[in-house]
């Protein structure tokens, strides 16, 4: 948890946006990350962002729901409970699939969804700064993250050349914290300079 | 947009393929003939089922090709528009593969052959409540109609997509004469989608291949084989498309047009698994004799090692290799793929049909293998005269600027 300082750009166009990222990444500056409105299609690829492996993690989540589903029932239905059903087998697999199948979408789902929580850091009370109202509405807002070395009024002025609609520089909590918006005091101070 | 090869131009080596594995087809043919088709009923039986099986599969995959394209159509898509011509070429075999298949059904049925179709044995239906109560949709009349209608209206109605399409060669279209071609487009492909949820997806399979088995039925039976016939059918296309890639053809699709067919493949072959072992599980749990009398021999008789291949080839493999993003967008691995069920659901139709002509034996040999080279050099023969008869791409489709930027 770090205080930083941000040049934040905001475009109103996803055809200056892509440009705009393009040029900002040959310059050499580290953009955050970008906030959309709505999906945008190849934006993770423009970023550079490896692929995730949530989907690995959700196949492993979905083999671990299969063979818990599989050695729980086939444990109590041909040892520790057998039953005579219909006079089928003890060990019946095709009565049990249904189970196998439904356990695994379970296990998977529910794990994929906490994976994505955590790899978002995303929480009950967790919170992050937002550097524009607007991300959920209509702008694509792009902060830059600035180190000691970097010029803001070059950067300000170099996102203003990309495309951008509005630029201001805030200072803020890089990661998360917790607590409530109306009641806390934000750990970061808004310095909005005018465009 | 100057450089697209527009024309394909069959290589030689294509065609010397195609009369190879015509030639090898022929004589098995022949030889079967001799051997089988002059021999006990039984063995006759074997002969003409072994043909039977081999056109019903190719019709139907040749048909699940107009079946993609008019599906597509209705949902508005246009990332398929880049390569339509390919699934386009395949359905024009749907009338030549559709004759065979019409002349053997029809042969089947006019000849009165009960070894194959216990119904038409007039003798047995009459003291035979079941078979009795079903002489309203299994008797000649019907079957023959049915047949004709069958594949003379996927072929008209296929013909008439396939007309269609040729405007967006000629020339480029405003929005107006667009939304009418696009449209008119909708309403062709409408038709043959009704037609095609009358036949495929209920009747035909039921007719052709389940009354085989006269007493026995199922309803998902032709759901199916239309998943069958779905997934192979996006195969095949699949083999084409990257055949023509691999000969520099087809520009404008990619990797991520590769992908969305690989998605399709790996999905059905999940949605043809889930209706095996629907209609499985039902029989199984329910346990009544003269249902499992259809499973008794597969799984525990003669059909064994082919009933379980057969879940392994159609549904193992393709959920554990085809899962994975980067195998989708992977050429051999989707070459691979696509062969291996393309012949795992042939092996499929291959005991759905002969596991119940020939119960005792397993009868998978040279003469299967023979009329499937056959097949698959006509199949080559008039899909690469299909290709080469008309533009790989429709270059004024209003659609296909939508395919070129495709992204998955």
């Amino acid at each position: 948890m770090a205080k930083k300082t941000f040049v934040v750009g905001c475009f109103d166009d996803e055809e200056v946006l892509f440009p705009a990222i393009k040029k900002v990444r040959t310059a050499g500056y580290k953009i955050q990350d970008v906030y959309t409105p709505f999906p945008v299609h190849g934006l993770d690829h423009a970023l550079g962002m490896r692929e995730t492996s949530l989907h690995t993690a959700g196949f492993i989540y979905g083999i671990t729901g299969t063979t818990t589903a599989l050695s729980c029932i086939s444990w109590i239905l041909t040892s520790d409970w057998p039953l005579n059903i219909g006079g089928k087998p003890h060990f019946a697999l095709p009565a049990w699939i249904p189970i196998m199948f439904e356990l695994t979408v379970l296990f998977s789902a529910v794990g994929m969804v906490l994976t994505f929580c955590y790899l978002c850091q995303l929480a009950p009370f967790v919170k992050k700064h937002h550097f524009h109202a607007r991300a959920t509405d209509d702008l694509f807002v792009m902060p830059i993250e600035c180190t000691s070395k970097t010029n803001i009024d070059d950067l300000q002025a170099f996102l203003k050349n990309a495309g951008a609609v509005e630029v201001n520089v805030q200072v803020a909590e890089d990661g998360w914290w917790l607590g409530r918006y109306d009641k806390d005091e934000m750990p970061f101070e808004n310095k909005i300079v005018a465009a | 947009m100057a450089s697209i090869k527009e024309q394909f131009e069959i290589p030689s080596k294509l065609k010397t393929w195609a009369y190879a594995l015509i030639g090898f087809g022929l004589v098995a043919l022949i030889a079967g003939f001799i051997t089988k088709g002059r021999g006990t009923e039984e063995e006759q039986a074997v002969f003409i089922g072994t043909i039977m099986y081999n056109t019903i599969f190719w019709t139907l995959i040749c048909n699940a090709s107009m079946f993609f394209i008019c599906v597509t159509t209705l949902a508005w898509g246009g990332w398929q528009q880049s390569f339509r011509r390919v699934p386009e070429a395949i359905s024009t075999m749907v009338p030549i593969f559709g004759s065979i298949t019409v002349a053997v059904l029809l042969f089947v049925a006019l000849s009165g052959n009960h070894h194959i179709y216990h119904w038409l044995d007039t003798k047995a239906v009459e003291n035979d409540e079941i078979l009795k109560g079903k002489s309203g949709f299994l008797n000649v009349k019907f079957f023959v109609i049915w047949t004709l209608l069958a594949v003379g209206l996927w072929s008209l109605l296929g013909w008439r997509m396939r007309q269609i399409s040729n405007e967006a060669d000629t020339a480029a279209m405003d929005g107006e004469i667009g939304a009418s071609f696009i449209w008119r487009n909708t309403v062709r492909a409408a038709l043959f989608i009704v037609w095609f949820a009358l036949t495929v997806g209920s009747t035909v399979p039921w007719l052709w291949m389940m009354s085989i088995d006269a007493h026995w039925y199922s309803t998902m039976y032709s759901w199916y084989n239309f998943a069958s016939s779905f997934v192979s059918g996006m195969s095949l296309i699949a083999l084409w498309v990257i055949y023509l890639k691999n000969k520099g053809y087809l520009e404008y699709t990619n990797q991520e047009h590769l992908h969305d067919i690989g998605k399709f493949m790996f999905a059905f072959s999940i949605f043809w698994t889930y209706l095996w072992f629907s209609q499985y599980m039902l029989i199984w749990y329910s346990n009544q004799p003269e249902e499992t009398i259809y499973f008794k021999h597969r799984v525990q008789g003669p059909y064994k090692g082919i009933f379980f291949l057969n879940l392994i080839i159609n549904f193992i493999c393709p959920l554990l290799i085809l899962m994975k993003r980067s195998a989708k967008r992977n050429y051999t691995l989707i070459t691979f793929m696509a062969v291996l069920i393309l012949f795992g659901h042939w092996i499929d139709f291959y005991q759905e049909v002969m596991g119940s002509i020939s119960k005792e034996e397993v009868t998978l040999g040279w003469l299967d293998f023979g009329i499937l080279s056959l097949f698959v050099g006509l199949m080559i023969f008039f899909v690469s005269r299909a290709l080469a008869s008309k533009p790989l791409i429709p270059k004024y489709h209003p659609f296909l600027k939508e395919s070129i930027i495709h992204h998955t």
